[in-house]
């Protein structure tokens, strides 16, 4: 019964990433060319919106390259080592009152141990092009993932202190309106090391196009391609409800129906923050990335922490 | 932020042990032949785009030919420790047509368009710098309005190519915001020229003893309303890019040039500018009607990629100003006089030798001509800035990041069309 389960949810969740990566696209072709003064898609559609019916068959029918030097089995299938974290972190999102796809008592745990998996994928993927810019980027993204790890932790820890429970279900079912400005400080490390752990500029230093062309990516094409484009609108699109959930509350300012279109609606304005900083900052170097992390967000995630602590003594 | 010299990123260079490199005395044997002598190491690099290449920890990796920073079909073999460049060396020759050499073959007429393709980004230059010489050498009278019209495109031109070197700073570093902004000045500046010639890339608008075409009508109105708007938008480009505090961090004390070393390698133009070198040829050995606008030359102080940068940025500006007062003094000129008198079909100087010079975009572009009296020249010569430009490479880059040496390549500005010729 819970292989099947497992097997419903596994579809269902690949089939809401890539529904969410389609829309995820056109949305951000649309922000960004609003960001820089264009026009974006618009034959394709009303304003556009049907532009990936067009591209998604061409990336299928594109011819899958293997490189003549590359390490075959683990080029492969690296991709796929990379998406299937981020689809399976999307289990422990509390999207109803009390109810999760896995309700576990480590959800918190498990939501931010699983995506880490992917770096490995990274890695493989950029050892196995056998192409140095690849493998650049490869160790590039490990260093930057394991880094990132550590605020964005810390920031999230702040709201289990709060709550008393890893069980995402029970946080939201104590979670208190008071509770947006308290642990506000943590969800802008959190915002900041989520963009850092899906690779998204300003922290793009893994696939930084104008050095490394696409890094890790750079040697595949077609589908194999489109699954690490997936993966990193999936891992956007689960950072954004994860963050909506825990530091916005969720479903919780609405009953019924209207708390999840909340949800979704605070969830849409997190991944527009995450398109802007992206279309507006230019890229940090790899040393700056990583004074970035351990000397300004991880003493912030513990400040945030500190206040957690405290305003805890009184509830 | 942080100084790039002092912090070597460990993290990565001890991934790299984590991975698998293998130890030094195995990796020496095959590295011994294959790192220390370049040409072993091109060899081993002709078959494919990159190939790993180790001695200890040092990795080579080939940026370009083809590769979105080098700004043209420009190599550059950069030799890594961790991320760090310990040697970074600018192959050229990927854009090499010997246009020099195919200028022996043509009149002096027909050498115009080719020079049209020395540099791209910047042609009216080449058009101009090598009419000059042509002048020089026929000794041929340009007509005022000619002169203004000659100042006036180029002053545009130097906006369009400044804009293309800083959006591509913007790209280089990421931001791609910026890059679009500064196109769209330069999109406006190329409309503009398609209006007086024809041409958005390869004007072949400034000829011998004059310019092609006269201005046409309505065509004073738009450059005006053009400058009009243009320092606002580099002011606003300014505070987009080099105000953020990211692309701060990442040109500030990056790349940094020495006065007496510009100055010692030739390097001309915004690039030694940046580094404090006052020299501008518009000002220090006038030519043309230069010497009748009131304009200033931007200088930069430290000589790292953002001074470099905003010198460029501020010349747009100065630019704007001598057009506006070019196009005042053209009013009072007559109209239609763009050509010298008297110019022959077949243009044959006496038999001798010129150079001259003028400002580029990208330092003092010289054009040595040698006639031997037929109606071809005998030999020609460019002297392209951004040859000289792009020598400081290497000592620039040593000791940075892979990140930064897209961001000082793209500070030096190179054109690969006038790089290879």
């Amino acid at each position: 019964m819970t292989f099947v389960w497992g097997l419903l949810y596994g579809v269902g969740a690949v089939v809401l990433i890539a529904g969410g990566a389609v829309i995820g696209v056109w949305w951000e072709r649309k922000v960004s060319a609003r960001i820089q003064m264009r026009l974006g898609p618009q034959q394709i559609g009303p304003a556009g919106s049907l532009q990936m019916i067009a591209d998604v068959p061409k990336l299928l029918f594109k011819e899958d390259v293997l490189p003549t030097a590359a390490d075959k089995p683990i080029f492969r299938y690296a991709p796929l080592v990379v998406f299937a974290p981020i689809a399976a972190s999307m289990a422990v999102i509390p999207f109803w009152n009390g109810w999760a796809p896995l309700d576990s008592t480590v959800g918190i745990l498990f939501f931010l141990a699983v995506p880490s998996i992917g770096v490995i994928g990274i890695l493989l993927s950029g050892w196995a092009s056998h192409n140095t810019l690849a493998t650049i980027g490869g160790l590039r993204a490990a260093a930057q993932m394991v880094s990132y790890e550590v605020p964005r932790s810390l920031a999230v820890l702040s709201v289990v202190v709060l709550a008393g429970s890893l069980r995402p279900t029970e946080i939201m079912g104590a979670w208190q309106w008071w509770w947006v400005p308290v642990t506000f400080l943590g969800f802008v490390v959190y915002l900041v090391s989520s963009i850092a752990e899906m690779n998204r500029g300003p922290f793009d230093l893994p696939e930084a196009e104008s050095e490394l062309v696409a890094g890790y990516f750079a040697d595949y094409s077609g589908m194999r391609w489109a699954v690490f484009m997936m993966a990193e609108y999936g891992a956007m699109i689960v950072a954004a409800l994860f963050g909506a959930a825990m530091f916005f509350g969720g479903f919780n300012w609405l009953p019924g129906v209207g708390g999840l279109a909340v949800f979704i609606g605070i969830a849409t304005v997190i991944i527009t923050a995450i398109m802007w900083a992206k279309w507006t900052f230019p890229r940090l170097r790899q040393d700056q990335l990583m004074t970035f992390c351990w000397t300004v967000l991880t003493p912030m995630a513990i400040v945030q922490l500190v206040i957690a602590g405290v305003v805890s003594l009184w509830l | 932020m942080i100084e790039p010299r002092e912090t070597p990123d460990e993290t990565v260079e001890t991934a790299v042990d984590a991975v698998g490199v293998p130890d030094s005395a195995a990796a020496a044997d095959d590295a011994a032949v294959a790192v220390t002598d370049p040409v072993a190491v091109e060899a081993s690099l002709a078959g494919s785009v990159s190939v790993l290449e180790r001695e200890g920890d040092r990795l080579v990796v080939n940026i370009g030919p083809s590769h979105p920073s080098t700004h043209g079909v420009c190599r550059v073999l950069v030799e890594l420790d961790g991320e760090i460049i310990t040697n970074a060396e600018p192959i050229i020759g990927h854009l090499h047509r010997g246009i020099e050499k195919i200028a022996e073959n043509r009149t002096y007429l027909q050498v115009v368009p080719l020079t049209d393709r020395l540099d791209y980004v910047g042609s009216m230059y080449a058009n101009w710098a090598y009419c000059r010489a042509v002048e020089r050498l026929a000794g041929i009278r340009v007509p005022e309005r000619a002169e203004y019209i000659r100042v006036i495109v180029c002053e545009l031109q130097r906006i369009a190519s400044h804009m293309m070197s800083i959006g591509s700073t913007g790209a280089d570093t990421g931001a791609t915001t910026a890059f679009m902004y500064s196109f769209w000045q330069r999109e406006q500046v190329v409309d503009l020229f398609e209006q007086l010639c024809g041409a958005r890339l390869t004007y072949n608008y400034v000829r011998p003893g004059g310019v092609a075409f006269d201005i046409p009508e309505g065509w004073v109105d738009r450059c005006r309303a053009f400058i009009a708007k243009h320092p606002d938008a580099m002011l606003e480009i300014d505070r987009l890019l080099f105000g953020n505090v990211i692309c701060r961090a990442r040109t500030k004390g990056i790349g940094v040039l020495d006065p007496d070393d510009a100055v010692a390698w030739g390097v001309t133009g915004p690039t030694a500018r940046g580094s404090g070198v006052d020299w501008d040829l518009r000002r220090d050995d006038p030519y043309s009607v230069y010497p009748r606008f009131d304009f200033d030359v931007p200088l930069g102080e430290r000589g790292d990629c953002y001074d470099r940068g905003r010198v460029r940025l501020f010349e747009c500006i100065e630019s704007c100003r001598i057009i506006g007062q070019a196009l005042d003094q053209l009013a009072e000129l007559e109209p239609g006089v763009i050509k010298a008198d008297g110019l022959p079909r077949l243009l044959a100087p006496r038999p001798g030798d010129a150079y001259d010079h003028i400002e580029s975009a990208r330092g003092s572009l010289g054009v040595y001509l040698v006639s031997d009296g037929s109606v071809r020249p005998y030999r020609m010569k460019v002297r392209s800035p951004a040859f000289s430009n792009l020598a400081i490479l290497p000592m620039l880059a040593k000791g940075h990041t892979l990140s930064d040496l897209v961001v000082i390549l793209g500070s030096l500005d190179p054109v690969f069309g006038e790089v290879d010729r």
